[in-house]
Order: C-alpha cells, then structure tokens, then sequence
C-alpha cells in the first residue's frame, strides 16, 4: 500500500516538475517569437535582489525602474510603437540563485536587462548575458570586476577605485590624518572598497591604524570596536551592507568613539537614519546623486514626480540613490534603443557603447570597459536626521 | 593595550557571554529532556526581536516586554505541539530535520512579514542609560545582561531541584518511557520545558538586541549556532554547563578579536567544540552517559 | 527484495523499458543541446538539479546507508569548487581574477583539464574527509551533525581569509571559470558518478553500511570493522560531494565563499528528506524537485491580480515561505518522503498503474484499518 503511494506520488511530483521545465521553457521560446512577429511589446529584464541580505537595497534600485517605466512606457522603433514590459526576477542576492534568475531573463526573451543591486550576483550573471548576447547595464554594481573584460556589461555608476579614492581624498582635504577600515569578510564589495580605499589613504600620507573584519551575519561589533578606539583614529572607514552599517554605527557611538564614520554608496539610505537614530548623525559617505542640486530638467522632474511614487508606494520620500540609478539605466537602455532603432540585443549593444543620454546623475556615457564616465562623487553627510549634501569631490582636484 | 582597553574587552566578553548563555540554557533543556537539538530556537529569539519591535510601537516598555515574553513563549511551545510533537516516536534524524525545516520556515517567514531590510530595536530608556567611567563607556544593559542570566539561573536550578515540575523534569530527561509510566505527564513537561527555554530565550533577546540594536531575518542563525556550540561545551544537559559554556565563548571570541583575529572568530567557535568532542565529549559538566555519544 | 521473485520475462521487460528511457532521455536532451539558444533557462535548470542530485546521493550514502548524520557537505562542495576553479581559469586572465592581491606563483600557471581538475577537487575532499573522519567518526548522531556542520563552517572561513587571498582570492572570489560545453557534460558526469555510488550501494560493502546503519553493535558482532567502513563511506561521500562541487563552479563560473554557507547544506539536506531518506531514486527525484520547484513557484512572488483584485498574500518572499511549508509537510505527514526506502522499479510502476482503478474504492477501506498512520 505504502509502496504503491509513494510511487504515485514520485510519480505525479516528477512529471509536475518536467511539466513545469517545459512549460517554463515554452514560454520563453512563445514570447520570442511573440517579439519577433511585432506584438508591439519588447521586454526589459529587471535582475535584482529583492529577499536576502541585499534585498532591501534591490528593492529600492526595482522602485527606480519601476517609476521610469511608469514615466516612459513605450518607445518607438522604425515607425511602429512598443510597449515596454518589465520582467522582474529575484536572485535573492544569491549567486547560485542568480545564474537560474539570469537564464529566465534569457529565456523570456529580454533584450535588455538592468541590474543588479550587489557586484557578485552581476558578475555571477554576466557571463550568461554575453554569452546570450543580451546587453546589460548595471545600476549600482561598483565592482570593477562586472564590466571588465565582458563587452555585453555596463553600467551607470562609478566604480570602487574612484569611490575608494574619493573618501581617502575627502579625508586627507579634512585634516584627517589616521584611519581604521572595516570590512566584510567573504564580501567583493566591502572588502574591495576597503583595500582601494587603505591604498590611497596611505599615497595620500595618511597612516592606517586599525584593520579590522566581520563575518556574514555578525551582529556584535563591540570587540573590533574596542581594538579601533584603542588605536584612536580620526576616520572610520566601514564599507557595509545596510544590514549591518546602523550595528556598526550605534555600537561605536554607544562605546563613546567620535570618530567620523565614513563608507561607501550603500551607506546613503534612510534605512540607515530610521535605524541608527541621533547616532546617525556626522556620518559621512560618497554617492551618485543629489536631489538638492539636480544637474539637469530630467533629475528635477525626476525628485518631484519619484517622491510622490514614494509616498503612493508608503515609503520615506527620501530618494536613495541607487533608485536615481535604476531610472538611469533604464533611461539609458531607452535611448540606446531608440539609437539603435532596432529591438535586435545585439544592435542595441552596439548602440550602447555610444550612447548619450540625459540622466538624472548626470549625462551618461559609457568608456571603453562600459562604465559610465563619472569623475564627479557627492559626498553627504547626515544632519538634523536629514541626509546633507557636504561636498562634491572628483579626482582631478 | 591599555587598561581601559582591557576593561572595555572584558565588558563585552562577559556581557556577550551573558547572552550567549541565556540561549544556551534553552537549547540544553530541550536536548535535555527530548535529546533533540531544537534548531529554531536561533530563530525563536529573532522572532523575539520582532515581538518586541511590534509591542513598542503601541505600548510603554514595561507593558511591551511582558506582551513579548508571552509571544516568544506561545511561539515555542506551538512550535513543539506542531512541528516536534508527532514525531515523538520517529527516528532521532526526522526530528532533527522537523527542527531544521522549522528555523528555515522562520527566517523565510521573517522575511517575507517583515522585509529583509534591517528593524531598529526600540530603544528601553532605563536599559539604555550610558555610563562613562574614564575611558570606558558601556550601556547599563551590558551591566545588567551577565547579573540578570545569574539570576535566572539560580531560579531555574530552585525550580528543577525543588518543585514537582523540576522533579518531573528530571524523571523524563532520565528516562522517558519509565517517567511515562509512573504517571507523568509528559506531553506537559515538554510543553513546560519549551515554555521556559522559550521564555530565555525571549529576555535573552531584549537584553541582547538592546545592545546591538538591529533585528533582521538571520540575526539568530549565527547566534543561535554558537549558542549550541555553548550548550555542548557546558555539557549539554547541563544548566550551569550551559552558563560557562556561553561565558567561554563569548570571551573567547571578544579575545580573540582583541588580539586581532576577528577572521577566525566563529572557526574558533567550532574548533573549540571539534576539540572538545573528542577529548570530553560530555562537556565540562556533563554526566557520564555512555549512549550519548 | 522483491526483485528475486520475479520472473525472467519481467526482468527483461524492465531492461528493454530502461533501455528506452534511456534513449528517450538522451534524446530530450539532444534535443535541449540542439536548440540551447532556446531552452536554456530549462537547461540551466537540469544542470543545476543534476548537480545537486550527485551531493543528495552522495549525503543518502552516508545518512540514508550508513546511517551517519553529517551536515558538512557544503564545506566539501566549496573544496571541490575551489580546486576546479582555481585549475580551470584560463592562465591569460588570471592576473584579472585576482585583480586585488595577485596570484600567488604556487598556482599561478598551473592549468588542468577540466576532467582532471574535477578529479582533483573530489580526491581533495576525500583526502579532508579521511583525515577529520578519523576523529569525528567516532561521535555519534546529533554530535557528529554539529561537528561536520563545524567543520564545514572552518573551511568556508578559511577559503575567505585574507591570509589565503593570493590562492582562493578571499572575499573576492573567483571568476571566469569556462562553463559546460553541452548539457551533456554535467549530465554524464552526474550519471557516472550516481552509477558508481549505486553499484557500491548494491556490493558487499553496502550491505555492511545497511548493516552498520541497522545495529552498529550487531554488525560488529558479525565482523564488520565499523570504523573501516564507515571511514569509507565518509570517503567517498565526500569524494563525489567534491565533484559536485566542481560541477556547481563550473556551472555557476563564479564562486565565492559566501556560496557555500550552512543553508546550502540545509537545502541539500532537503531534498534528501523529499526523495526519502535511504533511496537513491529517492534523492535525484528529491534533487529535481527542489530545482524546479523553486523556479516554478515563482509567481508566488509576483503580485497575483484576479479580477482587478490584487491578492495581498502574493509578494516578495511568499514563494519562499511556501517552500519551507511543503518541507514541513513532507517531514510530518510523510516521513518516509517520496521513495521512502524503495527504489524505482518498472514492476512497482505497472503495478502502480494497474492498481490505480481500484484505488479508490480500497481508499475507503484503507482508512478504516490503517487510521493510525
């Protein structure tokens, strides 16, 4: 009896399963050519973590694209109007995850994909997009190692070295003449912003005190609190993720260090200041954008109308950058389509590497490893529980 | 290093230790009594941590904390009449996959209800008063964490030692079928064991995300670890085992970062539990038991 | 044991049946192979569960056979990726990969075939496992669990330290690892390597595991050497979870330690527990069921909309959630998972299939005689 149920119900769960690969597949292989025989709907795909550790940070890169989408729904191409569906997919900021997540982009015929939020999962994926030949541009990956050496890979951020090289400069400019770095054990982007930022603070002439790492998943910082107030420095530098950046700042408050605490792009999130309250305040951090200086008509437009989305979505109407970024690769993609004239990935690729478009960061435009041409980074700090804009640094002053 | 360093060290060691302990003695009843290694109790304390965000927001910390305590308590001994409960007479392995599927369950829960990003921790006025003394500065929590665990452990070895309850504990946790037939109820001692370990680990948690500050779905995966890690160190079984067991760890950990080697802080956790096995593999205050091992 | 009494004619029956799924499978794959562009996403997905299938095996010989509960499986996986990937990256882009720290000259220009990496890596593995298993096999059940499981956790810290950075390029990981050329590849392996495990299942020394997980005492009164054997069977667990492991690195070509944390364990663990504890058919249904099922459950987490209505309960996360349910489901409603202990057999599936009219009406009386289950 027992026997017979337990066949039945292999049975059953297997061809489930294989329906279900096939059914999956002949999806993907019906909306290609869905596409191709001018449905008038092109798809975007949107490559994103929205569960695990980067969840939070995704989601809000989603929100960005989510709005351009909202505000630019179809785009014309040789004469006939497309609409513009966006594909999202979770890859759980998960690098096993994201391989699978980047296959159903590929099998649900994107011819563009944007994303992601976190530098591992890119680089995870972006072997699958070139080899797919489906362009992708990144919002705020900073890794330098996502769009080296991958012709199929851009993005719309600056990247690690800069931004390493930014803080060490804003710290030297300030009289900040020791330092102590944090940094995420097992983590690309923490480490990696880490190590770019020790080399420049020490050319730059300052002295590294304290070098200190964390595991995944740690939540008592007080120990390697203690060795960095023992070394006493005048600048912290503690590249993390927002899951772990109101830990590392309360806890260092909470053991009386004054010094500035500073870190890199994840850090300008109003997670950070719900989370870390009046300890939040005096952190200094570099980022992409500022929505008290818009640099051109579209990033006016964009504060307005993406604050009032915000608001109809119940979230803060603090704008995080990263959402700044998501809408400009989506800008981006739309406009090297329209270059391209042409839904062809390859041709829209190709129109890519001489794309022109007017974001809200700026004007982007892509150098010969794709990353978009950036020498300019705000530096914020937080006031008054409000993020405020400090200084702007580039690497030619 | 200096002296205030040194102090400062010791402040997070022991407070750590504190609550590491406080995990650790729910996870030592548990295995106990049903010789199960419960774990979600890792993720008993994280929901704790969400009981406790959801109960500030509407009431003052004194009413907030019993509503949290009572939660935690509900969720652990649901957890054991659902997930522990029928299994009873499985194989040893079933119920320690059953304890797996229900952490997993948890943290995919947490994270669905409650977003993966980051909820700040209420902050408890009283608790959070800083103190400076020189060069040290600490929260009264840090103070209060290692006295409060003391306190409760002598409680607990009153109620094991001196009551009915404790002694009916004791009779299942020696031998179950016999205490079954004498006429204890075990059904209920189970659920009492799970309502105190549950309990624990509920003022655990306030005391120690009120001095990290930060709840989010895999906060209680790595303590939750260690804390087993603790409870065998102890002796698992062992109620004062469990309380050393934690205060090792946790100051070894803070000594080792002291010294520099915050890389290997949590494969020095394991290496101190591989080595213990094998050379004592009751742990320090365990009772010699041949079939344990 | 039922196989003994069947008839000659049934046996061949059952070869003949095996021989067309074979040729039926090969062709569905040849045909996957032959429109890739297409269907990769569906490819993915069966290289993906094919892999795990091998680690699933490899951990029922061990739990299911040997009755050792180890939970170290994510740290072998990592040995097995970390030696395929570091042997397989092609020299030229090295010095990209290890962009931060440099490589150090130990390894720098050491290149290996692919197969003889893979080799490399389960051997590795091996090699670990038989070292530590010589102490750690000496606990039993839930301490032997915590000590694999601690050992699995040494190893992933040791790969991201910074002190191993110029090998295993720590916290950066490593990248651009030459991917499978075909469907095939990973799907021969996986059939390789499940074979061989079946064949040693089925050999004098799978009996002596199934002896040692029945009554440890007993088959040492019968003259089994206990700790040989199950030394051995730790062996080769971890020999073929290190092949695994290459398998994932070179299907994911790219890897980091983060890859290979406790959760990839659980999840391994899981479809063990699916497919049945104990059968090896059992563990690749498992396998393939987990894969799948966690890409089709998707649109759980994509908001539902009926009638202009969106469903609340549908959003980010819900898909995991169910998962986690089903796990829970299975592990108490159906304890025995979906093969329980058996294996397939095409007598089983006719008899399965004959049966199915009358199920229905037996049901009744099924539930009156054997309401205690």
């Amino acid at each position: 009896m027992k026997k017979f149920l337990s066949i039945a119900v292999a049975a059953c769960l297997t061809v489930g399963a294989l329906a279900g690969c096939g059914s999956s597949s002949s999806s993907g292989s019906s909306s290609d050519s869905n596409a191709a025989s001018g449905d008038n709907v092109i798809k975007v795909g949107v490559f994103e973590p929205q569960t695990g550790e980067n969840g939070g940070g995704g989601l809000q890169e989603v929100y960005g694209i989510r709005y351009a989408n909202q505000m630019y729904p179809t785009v014309t191409v040789g004469g006939t109007e497309y609409t513009i569906q966006l594909v999202e997919v979770d890859n759980k900021s998960d690098k096993t995850e994201a391989v699978t997540a980047a296959q159903k982009l590929v099998a649900e015929g994107v011819v563009g994909v944007l994303g992601s939020y976190g530098s591992g999962v890119s680089i995870a994926a972006g072997d699958i997009f070139a080899d797919a030949g489906i362009p992708a541009i990144g919002c705020s990956c900073t890794n330098p190692q996502v769009t080296f050496g991958n012709d199929w890979y851009f993005r719309t951020c600056f990247i690690d070295p800069f931004q390493g090289t930014v803080m060490a400069n804003y710290a030297i400019q300030n009289g900040y003449q020791t330092a102590a770095v944090i940094t995420q054990l097992g983590d690309d982007y923490s480490s990696g912003l880490g190590s770019y930022f020790k080399t420049a603070f020490e050319s730059l002439g300052g002295t590294l005190v304290a070098d200190e790492q964390f595991q995944t998943n740690q939540s008592d910082f007080k120990a390697i609190l203690t060795n960095i107030k023992a070394a006493s420095p005048d600048f912290i530098f503690a590249p993390s993720s927002i899951t772990t950046a109101p830990l590392i700042i309360k806890q260092a408050r909470e053991m009386g260090i004054t010094a500035v605490l500073a870190a890199g792009d994840t850090w300008e999130n109003a997670t950070i200041i719900e989370n870390a309250g009046a300890d939040a305040e005096g952190i200094v951090f570099s980022t992409f954008f500022d929505e008290a200086a818009p640099a051109n008509d579209e990033a006016a437009s964009f504060i307005t109308g993406f604050k009032e989305y915000l608001t109809s979505i119940g979230e803060p109407d603090i704008i995080p950058a990263v959402s700044a970024l998501g809408y400009d690769a989506y800008i981006t993609l739309l406009q090297a389509i329209k270059d391209a004239d042409s839904v062809d990935p390859a041709a829209i690729r190709d129109a890519l590497v001489n794309v022109e478009a007017e974001g809200v960061t700026g004007t982007i435009k892509f150098d010969e490893n794709g990353d978009a041409d950036k020498s300019l980074a705000f530096v914020k700090t937080v006031k008054d529980g409000q993020i405020t804009f400090l200084t702007t640094t580039s690497l030619e002053g | 290093m200096s002296l205030t360093t040194l102090i400062q060290h010791c402040l997070t060691g022991i407070s750590l230790g504190g609550a590491y302990a406080l995990i650790a003695i729910g996870y030592t009843m548990v295995y106990g009594i049903l010789r199960l290694i419960n774990f979600a109790h890792g993720d008993i304390f994280m929901m704790a941590g969400y009981f406790m965000i959801f109960a500030m927001a509407s009431f003052p910390w004194y009413i907030a904390i019993p509503i949290t305590l009572i939660c935690t308590v509900a969720l652990g001994v649901i957890i054991e009449k659902v997930a522990y409960k029928p299994l009873r007479t499985a194989p040893r392995m079933s119920i320690m996959i059953s304890a797996i599927g229900v952490s997993y369950l948890l943290q995919n829960l947490a994270t669905y209800l409650f977003t993966a990003l980051p909820k700040g921790y209420p902050e408890i006025p009283v608790l959070k008063k800083i103190y400076q003394f020189g060069g040290v500065s600490a929260s009264l929590v840090t103070f209060i964490t290692p006295i409060v665990t003391i306190l409760l452990v002598i409680i607990l070895m009153q109620l094991i030692n001196h009551t009915k309850m404790g002694m009916a504990m004791r009779a299942v946790s020696k031998d179950y079928d016999t205490a079954q037939i004498m006429g204890i109820k075990i059904n209920n001692i189970i659920s009492y064991t799970f309502a105190i370990g549950s309990l624990l680990a509920g003022i655990g948690s306030i005391l120690y995300f009120t001095d990290r500050m930060t709840v989010y779905p895999y906060s209680g995966s790595l303590p939750g670890l260690k804390c087993f890690v603790a409870a065998v160190l102890g002796g698992i079984g062992s109620i004062p085992g469990a309380v050393v067991g934690g205060f090792i760890l946790g100051i070894g950990e803070t000594v080792l970062t002291a010294l520099g080697y915050s890389t290997f802080s949590d494969a020095f956790t394991f290496l101190v539990l591989i080595i213990m096995l094998l050379f004592r593999p009751t742990g320090i205050f365990g009772e010699k038991a041949t079939d344990k091992v | 044991m039922k196989n003994t009494q069947t008839v000659a004619p049934n046996k061949k029956r059952s070869m003949v049946l095996s021989l067309i799924a074979v040729i039926v499978i090969a062709a569905i794959l040849f045909y996957l192979d032959k429109n890739s562009a297409k269907h990769n996403y569906a490819i993915s997905i069966i290289e993906r569960s094919l892999i795990y299938a091998v680690v699933a095996v490899a951990m029922n010989l061990l739990t299911g056979f040997t009755g050792l509960f180890s939970l170290g499986q994510a740290g072998f996986m990592a040995i097995g990726a970390y030696t395929v990937a570091i042997f397989t990256i092609p020299v030229e882009i090295r010095p990209n990969v290890y962009y931060m720290n440099g490589i150090s000259d130990a390894v720098a220009n050491l290149q290996l075939p692919f197969p003889a990496a893979l080799i490399l890596g389960g051997l590795f593995a091996a090699l670990l496992a038989a070292l530590i298993g010589i102490p750690v096999l000496r606990l039993k059940s839930d301490y032997l669990a915590i000590a694999t499981l601690g050992i699995s956790e040494i190893i992933r810290a040791l790969i991201a330290a910074p002190q191993m950075d110029r090998i295993t390029n720590g916290s950066y990981g490593l990248k651009s690892i030459p991917g499978f050329s075909s469907i095939f590849t990973p799907a021969i392996i996986s059939a390789i390597c499940i074979g061989i495990m079946v064949l040693l299942i089925n050999s004098s020394y799978g009996r002596a595991f199934k002896a040692i997980r029945e009554n440890d005492i007993a088959a040492e009164a019968m003259g089994i050497n206990l700790f040989k054997h199950k030394e051995m069977a730790f062996i080769i667990s971890s020999f073929f979870t290190g092949i695994a492991g290459g398998l994932l690195a070179v299907f994911m070509r790219s890897i980091d330690a983060k890859t290979f944390q406790v959760t990839l364990t659980y999840n391994i663990l899981l479809m063990v527990v699916i497919g049945g504890i104990g059968s090896v058919t059992g563990s690749v249904i498992g396998a393939f069921l987990v894969n799948c099922g966690q890409e089709w459950l998707r649109f759980f987490d994509e908001p539902l909309v009926i009638a202009g209505v969106q469903i609340p309960l549908f959003r980010t996360g819900f898909r995991m959630v169910i998962f986690s349910i089903l796990l829970m489901v299975v592990v108490l409603f159906y304890r025995r998972g979906i093969m329980g202990n058996n294996e397939f057999s095409w007598d089983g599936l006719g008899r399965l299939i004959k049966g199915l009219p009358g199920r229905f009406t037996r049901k009744k009386a099924a539930k009156k005689t054997g309401g205690e289950n």
